[in-house]
């Protein structure tokens, strides 16, 4: 069954071992695609979307989900498409006005530029990603949680929301919960969205000596550098 | 008995048309779901007891029928061979039918007039609402009892499968299929031969499936439930001729529990083509096996989606799973398995007995065949109709549906259920197909079709499909479930005058990825409602807007009632207002407290002088 497969990931001609899927390859080439409800060791799931990419060409173009789709023979594959950018913004503004506490989605929205929030406020927090009742199911061999209801109904619990026999309180559902990880409020704490950790610019760039001496060390030796 | 051969089956059958073919009067009454509803047991119960008492068995007979689609004017009888049409029957009525039926005559002031210009029609063909739809698959239903597997027989059942066994050749079913045309009926038009075409070549060691998907979630439609009630061997004999063209071994039909009589139905029709070694091992002594069992569908809409339907199937959750793999490579407990709709199933036979060339030959050259649609609405005729493929909207609504039904033009029409979409009365001249709809911005759906006129706002509308889809999305993937509950969020604040020019921006782009982005196909189409809106009507999106007004006067945060001039002070509506919000003196002009008033209409509708307005 092993083999290679040739994809163009991004223009870029490259051999890929068969089986794998868009995203692991992706990622094997150096290529960010940002996820939330993947992680390595758990079955793929597909539901968090942010991860989609561009397949295809012309009007046969269409995006999928790079977390699930296997690459195959001749693929071409685009990462960040002018088509893929706008759909993971509106999923990451969709995201922080329902979740806007934890700090993975805050730098996933101020990495792809978001500084808008048009939707009304909603603190729903869980994003149904479903890594903790696949970790507890997968991982942990308990499936102590699931699923329940459908639509707007649909949260995760246990059964009747009782205590749940198999639960042997591991904590590897929080463990791996992209919600839980508490906000980042910079100095305002009103806002949902900072940006200030994801800035590429280095604090830096105003002082003189600055174009040689480029560091990203913590402390920054540039820093410690009188402003001429 | 079980019939060994083909022979037999042949035999058998010209033995049972002779009968038939006695020229015995009979008299039709469908037992459909809506008919029963409108009281055909009690018409059915009469004319036994009729038949019986009068000792008229051997002079006239009895069909208990499925759905003829007709379904507004029920309970009805057809005699025949008159072919006279008696509407809206009562169970006094039954002795003046059989005295006529018996002496050829008619029961003049029981036929059907056309509401319209009252003109009456003595053969059921004339009438426009028939006359106009070509019925390839729906006239069967009025010809067999549907528990009675020797009418369908008699009728030419089983003959496809005869012609497939005697063929002996698995690559010329599919073949057939392929040059028939056919597209999927179920809503996304696949051609079918192609889909057969894949699961023959499928290998697999422990069997491939088929599925038959009677889900049909799509309030208001009802095409598949009269097939299933009316003809279930149709059905049984496609599963059959499909099993042998891609080797399939097992078939499952998914039926939703809200389908009684369609599960009856379909179980006693199972028994009966086992019975006579239709269905089963070693089928007609052919050598060739295959068997169909029920499974009941617990009814959530997304349930029809044909990987939650899989999962359904397997005793799980139903909800969508990310294809690929599809569920031709991956199906039914991780075998190939093919899923066609119901009425797709339906053409089957139809296409074998006829053959590929002359089934083409119907609808238009990429659409090939008829669709049923279910017709309903502001429109004079509703019911079921079919029509071959490339007819126009307008022959539809005008010919078949008789037009509108008051004064209020006709303004537009839905189609493909709740995730489809609005095609205004300028395009009437579409035809429709797969093709010319989806360029619409539409879909063909399951066939709903829901014709509305100007008291019907486009902005509300939208607002009530994407209600139904917020709730009826699994909730598994993100842009399915959030995007589908801020589209309803953003159109509730329209509609409730709380709606901004950038709202409506925002609404566009979003329901772009929400296209874009989902998982199954209720995601990628739950953007139609209001992407064809906002297409054709933005400037009933703009009134709510811009000037805080419902131009069908439909949204009621937006109206305002006031009492014009004409107001004599009868006093009539101040009575009627449950709130007590109009004042006014005798014989002087009455005023409307805003602050009180709730908008209901009342006063309005009990104005003899039309003095109340909306606006
Ligand atoms: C949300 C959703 C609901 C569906 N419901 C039905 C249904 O009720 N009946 C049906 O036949 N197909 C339904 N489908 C389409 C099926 O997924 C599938 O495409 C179809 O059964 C294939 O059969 P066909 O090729 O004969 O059309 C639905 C699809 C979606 C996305
Ligand atoms: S979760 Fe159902 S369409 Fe996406």
């Amino acid at each position: 069954m092993k083999g290679k497969v040739t994809v163009t990931i991004n223009g870029l001609i490259v051999e890929v071992e068969k089986g794998m899927t868009i995203l692991e390859a992706a990622q094997f080439l150096g290529f960010p695609i940002p996820t939330l409800c993947h992680m390595e060791g758990l079955s793929p799931y597909g539901a968090c979307r942010l991860c989609v990419v561009e397949i295809g060409e012309g009007a046969r173009a269409k995006l999928v989900t790079s977390c699930t789709y296997p690459v195959e023979e001749g693929l071409k594959v685009r990462t960040a498409s002018t088509r893929v950018l706008r759909a993971r913004k509106m999923i990451l503004e969709l995201l922080l006005a329902s979740c806007p506490q934890s700090k993975i989605i805050q730098d996933l929205a101020a990495a792809h530029g978001v500084r808008q929030q048009r939707f009304r406020q909603e603190h729903e927090d869980c994003i149904l990603c479903g890594l903790c009742v696949r970790m507890c199911e997968e991982q942990m061999m308990a499936k102590a949680i699931g699923f329940r209801n459908r639509g707007e109904k649909r949260s995760i619990g246990t059964p009747f929301d009782v205590h749940s026999e198999t639960c042997r309180l591991c904590g590897g559902c929080m463990y791996v919960c992209p919600a839980c990880q508490l906000r980042c409020t910079y100095n305002e704490p009103e806002k949902a969205i900072c940006g200030g950790c994801e800035n590429l610019t280095p604090p830096c760039i105003e002082k003189d000596p600055f174009d040689d001496m480029m560091c990203y060390m913590t402390p920054c030796v540039a820093c410690e550098q009188p402003k001429n | 008995m079980k019939l060994s051969s083909i022979e037999k089956l042949t035999e058998w059958r010209s033995v049972l048309a002779k009968k038939n073919a006695s020229g015995k009067s009979c008299l039709c009454i469908c037992a459909g779901t809506a008919c029963q509803a409108s009281g055909s047991n009690e018409i059915i119960r009469a004319t036994k007891r009729a038949l019986i008492e009068r000792r008229l068995l051997d002079r006239l007979s009895l069909r208990i029928t499925g759905c003829h689609g007709f379904c507004e004017m029920g309970p009805f009888v057809l005699t025949e061979p008159q072919q006279a049409f008696y509407t809206q029957v009562k169970a006094e009525d039954v002795p003046r039918i059989i005295d006529a039926a018996l002496a050829g005559e008619y029961v003049e002031e029981l036929l059907y007039k056309d509401p319209s210009t009252g003109q009456k029609y003595y053969h059921r063909g004339d009438i426009p609402f028939f006359k106009n739809q070509q019925r390839t698959i729906l006239e069967a239903n009025q010809k067999i009892d549907p528990i009675r597997i020797h009418d369908y027989i008699a009728e030419g059942g089983y003959r496809g499968l005869e012609k497939v066994l005697s063929v002996q050749d698995p690559v010329w079913v599919v073949e057939e299929v392929k040059k028939a045309g056919l597209r999927g009926r179920g809503g996304a038009g696949f051609p079918t031969g192609l889909k057969w075409e894949m699961l023959a070549k499928q290998r697999s060691n422990g069997g491939k499936f088929l599925v038959c998907n009677a889900d049909e979630g799509d309030p208001g439609a009802y095409m598949d439930r009269s097939i299933l009630e009316g003809n279930p061997h149709s059905i049984i004999e496609g599963m059959i001729i499909g099993a042998y063209g891609t080797g399939a071994t097992s078939g499952v039909v998914y039926v939703r529990n809200e389908y009684p009589i369609a599960i009856k139905h379909l179980t006693a029709a199972l028994q009966q083509a086992r019975t006579l070694g239709l269905l089963g091992g070693n089928i007609l002594g052919g050598g060739f096996s295959f068997d169909i069992e029920i499974v009941r569908g617990a009814g959530a809409f997304v349930c029809g989606e044909e990987t939650a339907l899989i999962r359904s199937i397997e005793g799980k959750m139903g909800e969508p799973r990310q294809r690929p793999p599809f569920p031709i490579q991956r199906g039914i407990n991780g075998k190939p398995t093919a899923i066609n709709n119901v009425e797709t199933w339906a053409n089957i036979p139809v296409i074998i007995v006829r053959g590929a060339d002359e089934y083409a030959k119907i609808g238009t050259k990429n659409n090939s065949g008829t669709k049923i649609f279910s017709l309903v609405g502001k429109i004079r005729n509703t019911g079921l109709v079919e029509v071959p493929m490339g007819m126009t909207i307008k022959e539809i609504v005008y010919n078949i549906g008789g037009g509108p039904v008051g004064k209020a033009q006709i303004k537009a029409v839905q189609t493909g259920g709740p995730s489809g979409g609005c095609i205004p009365a300028s395009m009437f001249d579409l035809q429709i197909d797969y093709d010319s709809l989806s360029r619409a911005g539409s879909i063909m759906g399951s066939g709903g079709m829901i014709v509305m006129d100007e008291n019907t706002c486009m902005v509300d509308l939208a607002k009530y499909f994407m209600r139904f889809l917020k709730e009826e999305s699994c909730g598994k993937c993100f842009t399915c479930r959030k995007g589908t509950q801020r589209m309803y969020e953003i159109l509730d604040d329209i509609t409730t005058g709380k709606g901004t020019l950038e709202h409506l921006d925002l609404l566009e782009e979003l329901a772009h990825v929400v296209k874009d982005t989902t998982m199954c196909g209720l995601g990628q189409t739950s953007a139609n409602p209001v992407l064809s809106t906002l297409r054709y009507f933005r400037d009933e999106y703009l009134a709510h807007i811009q000037n805080s007004r419902c131009p069908a006067q439909v949204c009621k945060p937006l109206l305002s009632y006031s009492i014009n001039n004409n107001c004599i002070g009868c006093q009539a509506c101040g009575k009627a207002c449950s709130v007590n919000a109009i004042h006014g003196e005798r014989k002087q002009r009455h005023f409307i407290d805003a602050s009180k008033c709730i908008k209901c209409g009342t006063c309005r509708s009990v104005c003899k002088y039309d003095a109340v307005e909306a606006a």
